[in-house]
């Protein structure tokens, strides 16, 4: 099986709204023009029964699903269930926290990802993430998308590898002649783009987002979600968001979590996952319906 | 409230207020006073010999000669061998207490660190007299004389161990937790979140430091050796007791130095010819300047440091 | 080897230059472990050597008798001229503080602060050489003279360390206060005062630890002392422990070199006892403290 270079455009032959699936059949889409490759339905990745605990707190629990390849999938719920720290599971980014434990197996290409011989710094290489708060370094706009590459040993093509990452990222034309300058001066929305460009000037096979567009106002929102889908194809991606309306826009398959209070204390864990059109026009779990409609969260 | 009561509370609200503010003049009048004091005892030496002072090399008592160049040079050398050892040493461990050490490790490390500070440099020095100077004449001078000999800086070995490298080690302990403390609060206070971004990058934990930590916490890190460096600077009774109160410039670190605070104290007490005493208090002029001005240098670039914020 | 950009389904094993970078890093940590060793192992060699040399010292004469055969009146003497320094250092420390924060506005506590950190970056010997022009010159030594030193090395301490527990009351107790009516000077020694109580202490017993090690000033104005017998008098010479570990460290008697351990350890003891106490006195006004 090859696999589609992730730094292409969106897949060829498809239709303007990519044809939708039902997760359980991984197979091969026939165009009109006959099947150029297979698309990517393998599961990148596949978690089953994953719960997440912090010391005595179980923050998450038995969470089973199959995030595929070059869509957008949204993680959805109401505030403390889990989604976030699902999300940070993905790219390991909860070892730092101490008391951090992981029951279950989240499979990355079909990869074991906490097993022994994993290299932590390997998985964020391959898999990037975006954070609720723009973070970006005290460095100038340029240095703040080149320091990963120049790590990595990309040093050739420096400059092409800027300007492509911030044109992927819609900020090239705002920025472009003031690369030198510090990107702390940039606005809130400008900055969670660089952070985007950032992430993907590495060329990551995955892209997290961790509730990108938060912390930014409606105008700064809308760029960022259109952002989005011009990324897809490229990239897989896989965002946490509070707004519900977002994820129906952007999103291709939706994953609902809440909270589970049967086995004790509150507990995150995934009620629903699906096709975005179905988590919102019929969904299958009386909790979603409550959720999607509002009558809840 | 009865009148009379007001009256009472206005009086012991001026009351408070008046030795406040008396006691905070007081405070800015002793470093004044110091200053003049000092410079004022100094006088017969400053009008005696000049500027020339300081680069003069000879201090002969019983000829009420005096010059301060071989001491200015040995309080630089040994100064800059603590800092050029000390800094990396303690930015190190300041990194280690920061982000590195686990959090029980880091709670008995860090108090050990700062005992470190607490030990009396008289004790010390002692400890520097019988173990340390002995220990370094037996084996790391000649090590380093037989390896790095080509450098002037190595020379042959000389009958004891007292000698300038010996204090600089001294120093070096006294620097290190100074500069170490500083330095890991500068670090703790760099935000987790741009670290996290960082590491999100598939970073290497060192290339995080490298690229997020050291680079914005650059001029705290600078006053702090500067701190430091003004610790080692005034240090007296240390290091006299492992100098050996030579008068001469060497270039081999392993002779017999001095230094401007490590002279005042020893010779202080003996001093009985005309301008001992001044030339002393001299001494104590010239320390005073580069005390200030390391001082005031720190304050400054921690000051800059401070408005250099993660936000604008 | 693999290119810049790894095949996603490859085994999550460092690609490209991630081993190298990652022996690095792993180099670069233990160098800074090593480092935070180092200094741990110093502490512990001095440590161990005073006290397994100076424990050999310890005795019931050591400590209560005088010169030759112990350092009793030593011992008297830098609990007198410490507690004297105290006594100058602390009421002026802790009425600094006050102004700095309830009285000053930035015009006024720009020059003070300034001047208490040059008065704490100070080199000990030239607080010796100053104490020594105006109290001993035309005069003679005296634990006085000492005590004054010692003063000025504990000063910008206590006001430092009472200015931070100043500022840490809330605003909303001054505020109450003012909303009942009191006065400036009540509200200040009743109730902002005691609160800060616990931070004032342990501000003093870190800058006594500090001044009880001070040695620069005292070789310079309390120095001249045999130590046979005990002084209550702090305007004539003081015996006291920092100068006797120092005049035995210079003679090269190895009688005497026992005897500047068994000090060296009384020294180390205190200062010890006092650092400990005064970081377990903090953490227990912390816990105290409303937040």
């Amino acid at each position: 099986m090859t696999y589609p270079d992730s730094s292409q455009g969106p897949v060829e032959g498809s239709a303007a709204v990519p044809p939708r699936f039902r997760i359980q059949a991984p197979g091969v889409e026939s165009t009109g023009v006959g099947a150029r490759r297979e698309l990517g339905l393998e599961a990148v990745f596949e978690a089953r029964d994953v719960s997440v605990s912090y010391g005595a707190k179980k923050a998450l629990g038995g969470v089973s699903l199959r995030i595929p390849r070059s869509r957008i999938t949204a993680l959805i719920g109401p505030s403390g269930c889990g989604k976030t720290t699902f999300l940070r599971s993905l790219n390991r980014m909860n070892d730092s926290v101490p008391s951090f434990r992981i029951d279950g197996q989240i499979l990355y290409h079909g990869h074991d990802m906490y097993a022994g011989n994993v290299d932590q710094v390997e998985v964020r290489r391959r898999i990037g993430m975006v954070f609720q708060k723009p973070n970006p370094f005290p460095k100038s706009i340029y240095d703040n998308i080149a320091w990963a590459p120049r790590n990595l040993g990309m040093k050739a093509g420096l400059d092409e590898r800027v300007e492509k990452a911030l044109r992927g990222a819609a900020l090239w034309d705002e920025v472009k002649d003031r690369l030198k300058d510090s990107a702390l001066g940039l606005s809130g929305g400008q900055q969670q783009r660089l952070c985007i460009a950032r992430a993907i000037a590495i060329e990551p096979d995955v892209l997290l987002l961790d509730e990108p567009a938060s912390a930014l106002d409606p105008i700064a929102t809308k760029s960022i979600e259109e952002l989005m889908h011009s990324l897809k194809g490229r990239f897989t991606i896989v965002i946490v968001t509070h707004n519900m309306q977002q994820a129906a826009r952007v999103a291709d398959q939706t994953a609902f979590f809440s909270l589970d209070s049967s086995a004790g204390d509150p507990c995150g864990t995934l009620i629903e996952f699906d096709d975005t059109e179905t988590i919102f026009t019929r969904p299958a779990d009386p909790r979603t319906r409550d959720y999607v409609t509002g009558r809840f969260g | 409230m009865s009148a009379r009561r007001k009256q009472f509370d206005r009086l012991g609200d001026g009351l408070l207020y008046g030795i406040c503010l008396v006691a905070s003049l007081l405070s800015v009048a002793i470093i004044v006073w110091i200053a003049y004091q000092v410079t004022k005892e100094a006088m017969p030496s400053i009008s005696k010999f000049g500027l020339g002072f300081l680069t003069s090399q000879e201090w002969q008592p019983n000829f009420n000669v005096f010059g301060a160049g071989s001491l200015i040079y040995g309080t630089a050398v040994s100064s800059a061998m603590a800092l050029v050892l000390g800094a990396p040493i303690a930015i190190s461990i300041g990194l280690y207490l920061s982000l590195l050490a686990p959090a029980g490790v880091r709670g008995i490390v860090a108090p050990l660190v700062e005992l470190l500070a607490a030990i009396p440099s008289v004790i010390l020095g002692f400890w520097g007299i019988l173990i340390l100077a002995p220990f370094v004449h037996e084996h790391i001078e000649p090590w380093l004389h037989d390896t790095l000999g080509f450098i002037p800086l190595f020379g042959p070995p000389q009958t004891t161990g007292a000698s300038v490298f010996t204090a600089g080690l001294i120093l070096t302990i006294m620097v290190i937790p100074i500069i170490a403390s500083i330095s890991r609060d500068l670090f703790l206070a760099v935000p987790r979140d741009v670290q996290d971004g960082a590491s999100a990058l598939g970073a290497t934990r060192w290339e995080v430091v490298r690229g997020v930590v050291l680079p914005s916490t650059t001029s705290g890190v600078v006053a702090a050796s500067l701190l430091g460096l003004g610790r080692a600077l005034g240090e007296a009774i240390a290091v006299t007791q492992v100098i050996g109160a030579g008068s001469e410039i060497h270039t081999s670190l392993f002779e017999t130095g001095d230094t401007l605070a490590s002279r005042i104290a020893n010779q202080f007490n003996g001093a009985v010819t005309e301008l001992h005493q001044p030339s002393l208090y001299y001494l104590g002029v010239i320390l005073l300047v580069i005390g200030l001005v390391s001082n005031l240098l720190a304050q400054w670039i921690g000051r800059r440091f401070d408005y250099r914020r993660f936000s604008k | 080897m693999s290119g810049p950009v790894p095949d996603p389904a490859a085994p999550l094993t460092p690609s490209g230059n991630l081993r190298r970078r990652q022996i690095f890093s792993r180099v670069a940590e233990s160098g800074a472990t090593v480092a935070a060793i180092i200094a741990v192992a110093v502490l512990g060699i001095v440590i161990y050597t005073v006290v397994s040399r100076g424990a050999a010292a310890i005795s019931f004469d050591f400590l209560f008798t005088g010169t030759p055969t112990g350092i009793g009146p030593a011992i008297v003497g830098t609990g007198l001229i410490v507690a004297v320094a105290t006594a100058i250092a602390m009421p002026l420390g802790i009425l600094v503080a006050i102004y700095l924060t309830e009285f000053a506005g930035s015009r006024m506590a720009g020059p003070i602060r300034l001047a208490l950190d040059l008065m704490n970056g100070l080199p000990s010997i030239i607080i010796g050489l100053f104490v020594f022009g105006i109290l001993v010159n035309h005069r003679h030594q005296s634990g006085f003279a000492g005590s004054v030193a010692l003063a000025i090395i504990e000063l910008p301490l206590i006001a430092r360390g009472t200015q931070e527990v100043l500022l840490l009351v809330p605003g909303s107790m001054r505020e109450a206060a003012d909303a009942l009516g009191v006065s400036r000077w009540r509200s200040v020694l009743g109730v902002i005062l005691p609160s800060a109580l616990g931070g004032i202490v342990t501000a003093t017993v870190l800058a006594v630890a500090r001044a009880a090690g001070e040695t620069a000033p005292l070789i310079i104005v309390d120095s001249i002392f045999d130590g046979k017998s005990v002084s209550l008098n702090p305007f004539e010479v003081v015996p006291n422990i920092p100068v006797t570990i120092f005049t035995l460290s210079e003679e090269a008697n190895p009688e005497g070199f026992t005897r500047a351990w068994g000090s060296g350890l009384v020294l180390v003891s205190f200062i010890l006892f006092a650092s400990l106490g005064a970081r377990a006195l903090l953490a227990r006004s912390k816990r105290k403290m409303p937040t």
